[in-house]
């Protein structure tokens, strides 16, 4: 896909006056999305001193600084020259991925949305439920709200829209559809994307070790099970999710 | 930590706040924080302690509480109806509440969000390291009736009496907005029809954000509703469906794609935090480097907050107080030494 990548990315873009903003492409893909990973990981192992704070989101890497005290300038000239230095869209993942598999609820009354999503996709719910389902989908960056992860990439038949309307409120917890992408919700939340999905999987967990859980990179397998084994399963920790390690 | 304030009722949007938690946003979680950071800067002022102090920040309307032992409160922001015992308390002000006494906080007489401080700060158990309530996070709790909060050790115990006039913003007015990444994205024209454009601060706000309306046609982007979802920080002006502009505050989302016609200035998000429904703001572009040379001078002004404090004007029997007080602390109020930070 490297040959997508157009010859005017990056781009060093201004976020008001104390952030910038390096992205790698204008739409999201694969190599734009590893770029932005293998930036950031760059700019915190020895990137300019005086970023205050970093994050990548889906193509981008973005970093703020004190504009008092830190040369606007000198700062865009040396992120500038770190983006020559090699080539970006060939990095790797970061290391340490791990395989998730979270017990799911696809439609019923806990995500009413599925059936309206597959009609749109043009596919009868059952095969709507095992294609989602089988699809290994990557955390491709946590935003929004904490710990909540963008997943992708659907099949193409997923390449939905959102809604014109948004759903007054989806529970913690939700899993939302839309473009060939999923949201797992860490927060109750208005959305324009389609609830087909509910877990029990904690995203946020403010009084854990690791309050939050999904990290880019990560992969995730959306496992059917029946609203009394979610039930069942919101007594643990996990919502009956499990991990192994990748690689 | 012997010392508690209690809060014997609450309105409905209070909350501990201090100066919010950096460093979360790769993980979706915004800084947070007092809406009005200036008001927590001149509430730590008029108490000579450090920012880093919490306060109570107070949404609309504020409460009743009690102190266990006598200490030290600052009212700070939004102005809010108060009184100890019945008598009517300056706002932007500090002063000395005895243990068992009554402080009765009313609704906003102007502005959104008031804040209480007391000598030492509020102590509450820290979260990601640090005590904000971060509501849209579901990050602790608004305080309640019944609530009992531990106080920090006060560094000048007994001094009180003063005030600190505001750098008015608790009327709408103008804000000065950097350009940001999807500036461009919108027409000239349009933002030029932006920057002339009268708004009313609509009813719908939050810590995420306030939504403003105007009359006549709404605002658009060449790029319409197919942004790719790019970071946000607070400030940001979103431009949402229906072409209404929404600013987003200290508890906005970390990323999203609705196209930002720009940042509002850090200087200036409390002026917008402060805006109470109904009332005009516009907007005003300026360069990056205006931008920079703002934030240079409001960064001096707030560490010089101290110097602007004065005595309260007292009435006549209470200046024997006042005297036995300027025989304590040297020559003026406000002196860096009496005011530096320990």
């Amino acid at each position: 896909m490297t040959d997508q990548v157009a010859v005017n990315w990056p781009q060093i873009r201004n976020v008001g006056i104390d952030g910038l903003l390096v992205s790698f492409g204008a739409r999201l893909n694969e190599p734009a999305n590893r770029a932005a990973l293998a930036f950031l990981d760059a700019l915190e192992r020895d990137g300019p001193e005086g970023i205050e704070e970093s994050s990548t989101s889906l193509v981008s890497t973005y970093l703020r600084f004190d504009p008092v005290h830190m040369d606007h300038a000198r700062l865009r000239a040396s992120l500038e020259h770190m983006l020559t230095a090699r080539d970006w869209y060939a990095a790797d993942l970061p290391t340490g991925q791990r395989l998730w598999r979270i017990p799911t609820v696809f439609g019923t009354d806990l995500a009413p949305q599925l059936e309206d999503a597959a009609g749109v996709a043009g596919l009868d719910p059952d095969a709507a439920i095992r294609s989602i389902a089988e699809t290994r989908v990557r955390v491709q960056t946590i935003g929004f709200a904490p710990g909540q992860p963008y997943l992708g990439e659907l099949p193409e038949v997923w390449n939905i829209p959102r809604q014109t309307r948004l759903t007054d409120k989806v529970p913690a917890g939700a899993l939302g559809l839309a473009i060939r992408q999923m949201v797992l919700f860490s927060v109750p939340t208005p959305t324009g994307w389609r609830h087909v999905g509910q877990t029990a999987f904690p995203l946020f967990r403010p009084e854990a070790e690791q309050p939050f859980v999904l990290r880019p990179g990560d992969e995730v397998l959306f496992t059917p099970v029946t609203p009394e084994d979610l039930e069942n399963m919101k007594a643990d920790a996990d919502g009956g999710a499990v991990w192994e390690a990748l690689q | 930590m012997t010392t508690g304030l209690i809060v014997h009722r609450a309105g409905p949007g209070l909350t501990i706040q201090d100066r919010g938690r950096p460093g979360y946003l790769r993980f979706g979680l915004s800084r947070g924080g007092a809406a009005d950071q200036l008001a927590l800067a001149e509430g730590a002022a008029l108490l000579g302690q450090s920012m880093d102090c919490a306060a109570i920040e107070m949404a609309g309307i504020g409460g009743e509480f009690e102190v266990t032992e006598d200490c030290r409160i600052a009212l700070t922001g939004a102005p809010m109806r108060a009184s100890m015992d019945g008598a009517r308390l300056a706002w932007n002000a500090s002063h000395a509440l005895e243990a068992g006494a009554r402080l009765s906080i009313g609704a906003v007489e102007a502005g959104c969000y008031g804040y209480l401080h007391v000598g030492g700060g509020i102590c509450a158990p820290k979260h990601l390291g640090a005590m904000s309530v971060h509501l849209a996070a579901g990050l602790s709790q608004p305080l309640a009736a019944g609530d009992r909060l531990a106080l920090g050790a006060d560094p000048h115990p007994g001094v009180t009496g003063y005030r600190l006039t505001p750098v008015p913003r608790f009327d709408g007015g103008t804000v000065r907005v950097a350009p940001s990444l999807q500036t461009t994205l919108f027409p000239e024209a349009e933002r030029a029809r932006f920057e002339t454009t009268a708004f009313r601060r609509d009813t719908r706000g939050n810590r995420m954000g306030v939504r403003f309306v105007n009359n006549g046609d709404g605002f658009h982007s060449e790029a319409g509703l197919s942004v790719l979802s790019e970071v946000i920080v607070p400030g940001d002006i979103q431009i949402t469906g229906d072409g209404t502009p929404f600013v987003l505050l200290c508890e906005c989302q970390t990323t999203g794609g609705y196209p930002r016609i720009g940042s509002v200035l850090p200087a200036d998000l409390p002026r917008v935090a402060q805006t109470p429904a109904g009332a005009s703001l516009g907007f005003r572009f300026v360069t990056p480097e205006e931008g920079i040379a703002a934030e240079t001078s409001e960064r001096r002004d707030r560490g010089d907050l101290h110097r602007r404090i004065e005595p309260l004007l007292r009435r006549a029997e209470e200046i024997r107080d006042l005297l036995s007080y300027q025989l304590v602390s040297g020559v003026t109020a406000g002196t860096d030494r009496e005011f530096s930070e320990a």
